[in-house]
This record gives structure tokens, sequence and C-alpha cells, in this order.
């Protein structure tokens, strides 16, 4: 895919982004209600969230674009997997953040280990974790881009799995707020909410879309470099977790 | 002019106890915003800095095969 195609509409996209974040703040302090039970520590709610459904999306984003990979053998595919896995787990580390200060405030720990939510979530972005060391530790480019193709989709099938397995489960501390027949919460806090999802998803798609054109970039200008000066003035990448 | 109004007439925000909490948890999700947009610009300076170094390393190549050609403004 040429620059000019990532690149493409990413202010608007932008300006998008900040514009919906910023009116998720203002609704989230001045127009959503204070939660009867939990007060103003459950305004954590609107980052908390968004950001863990988002991460867990994106997770599977990558798997669905690593099976691209799988199917045509284009490495660009390899390439987009990559980073949305990359992006979820930025998001997937903010999420168990913002998580743990939640917990802390409200149950008086940082982490409670007999949680199947915060468990499950932990062992998934832990699971991805491991994406990058696997990559760094395959040489071969095409190798490591099969590789970790095949472990994105694995993954990424294990994510809603876990998902279901966990709503099933009896014994949870956390609250069930968001559920297909409606959930509990109140019209206000649902638009914020709201809002505040679409926002962070603009968020993600954004920083995406910004590390594909960035990452293109490079790769062209490598690939112009060899064209008009020959392979000896490109020196080569070393080992490297990133796609190449 | 009224989102205005809306927010000079809201009530202050209750920051008791809870607060330090919640300006923590937004405070983390704006500084990895921050970072990674740090880390994307040194990126960014880095390519530039590589394309600006292959510009110059074409035009010695293309005045080392023609000397009297003007590359003013060429490979720009």
């Amino acid at each position: 895919m040429p620059l000019s195609t990532y690149g493409r509409g990413l202010r608007g996209l932008s300006l998008a982004t900040i514009a919906t974040i910023s009116l998720a703040l203002v609704l989230v302090f001045f127009y959503a209600p204070l939660d009867a039970d939990q007060g103003f520590i459950q305004k954590i709610f609107y980052i908390h969230v968004p950001l863990a459904i988002v991460s867990l999306c994106g997770f599977i984003f990558g798997g669905v674009l690593a099976i691209g990979h799988l199917r045509t053998g284009d490495r660009r595919w390899d390439m987009r997997s990559y980073v949305a896995i990359h992006m979820a787990l930025i998001f997937g580390v903010g999420a168990l953040i913002t998580g743990s200060i939640w917990a802390k405030a409200s149950w008086g720990h940082w982490w409670v280990w007999n949680e199947p939510t915060l468990v499950s979530f932990l062992i998934v972005v832990l699971l991805f974790a491991t994406y990058q060391p696997l990559r760094f530790a395959i040489e071969d480019p095409m190798l490591q881009a099969r590789y970790a193709s095949v472990f994105a989709v694995v993954a990424g099938a294990f994510v809603p799995l876990n998902f279901m397995a966990v709503r099933l489960a009896q014994q949870y501390v956390h609250p069930r707020v968001l559920t297909l027949t409606g959930g509990n919460l109140p019209g206000s806090m649902r638009l914020t909410f709201l809002i505040s999802l679409v926002g962070i998803t603009l968020l993600y798609v954004t920083l995406w879309r910004y590390e594909m054109a960035a990452k293109n970039a490079r790769m062209q200008v490598r690939r112009l470099r060899r064209s008009l000066l020959g392979d000896d003035a490109v020196p080569g990448y070393g080992r490297s977790a990133a796609p190449s | 002019m009224s989102a205005v109004l809306t927010l000079a007439t809201a009530p202050a925000l209750p920051l008791h106890s809870a607060g330090k909490y919640v300006a923590g948890a937004y405070i983390v999700f704006v500084a990895l915003i921050l970072i990674y947009v740090a880390i994307m610009a040194r990126r960014l300076t880095k390519t530039e800095r590589d394309l600006a170094e292959l510009r110059r390393e074409v035009e010695a190549a293309q005045l080392h095969e023609d000397p009297d050609r003007d590359l003013t403004g060429a490979a720009r």
C-alpha cells in the first residue's frame, strides 16, 4: 500500500479523535451524574472500560489481519497485524493500570487475584506480551512473519473464548453493567460511556494508521536507497521484532 | 455560548479523597499517549534525516556520473 493511502485523511481523523475525546471528557466530568454507590471514583469507568474493550478488539483485529497474511503470503498484512497487536498491547497496559488504580480506590487493593475478569484480562495481555519476543527469536523474516501470524490467529481466537468463559463465571466482584439486554446504566451515563468508547476507538484507529504511515515511509526510504544506490548502500536491519 | 454557560454554572467537582485516584487514572492515559507520540516524533526525525542523507547521496552520485549537469533544485 503506498504511503499516501495510510497518510490520507489522517489529519481529519486526528481532529475527529481530539474532538470526540474532548467531548467525552466534558461529559464525564460535567454531565454524567455521580454514581450512587461509588461516587466520584466511578469516573474511572469511562476511561478504563473503553481501553479494555478496544484493547481486546485490537487483539482480535490483529488476528484477522494475520489471516490475510496466511492466505496471501503478502507481508504487508503481517505489518498491519503487528501494528494492530502492538497498539492493542499499549491500550491493554493502560486498561490494567487504570483498573488497578480503580481497584485500590474502590476495594482497597491494587489487585484482586480471585476476580476472574481481572485475572483473565491479565492473562490475555501477558499472552500477547510474548508476541514481540516470539518475533525477535526468529531471524528469518519470512518464517518470523508466518509464525507470528499463526500466533496472532490462535491468540486472537482465544480472546472471545476467554471473554465468554469469564461472563459465565458465577463468582465475581466486578459489576456487570454492560449486557446484551441493555445493562443497568442510566441514559446519561450510557451516552457518556458510548462517546468515550467512540473516542478511544478513534484514538486506536488514528494511532494505528499513524504508525503504519511511519513504518511505510521508513520502508520506502530504504527501498529508494536500494534502487538508487544499490544493495550495499543499505545496511541490514539486524535482528528485529518488527516486520522488515 | 450555551456550552460555556453550562460549564460556568456546573458544580465544583467533588475532589475529595477519590480525586487523586481519578486524576491518577486520567494522567496515566494522557502520559501513555504523550510517550507514544514522543517516540513516534523521534522516529519521524530519524526518517527525515535518512531522507536528507539519501538526497545528498543521490546528488553526489549524479554529479559523479555527469559533472556538468546542474542539479540545483533536483531530487527535492
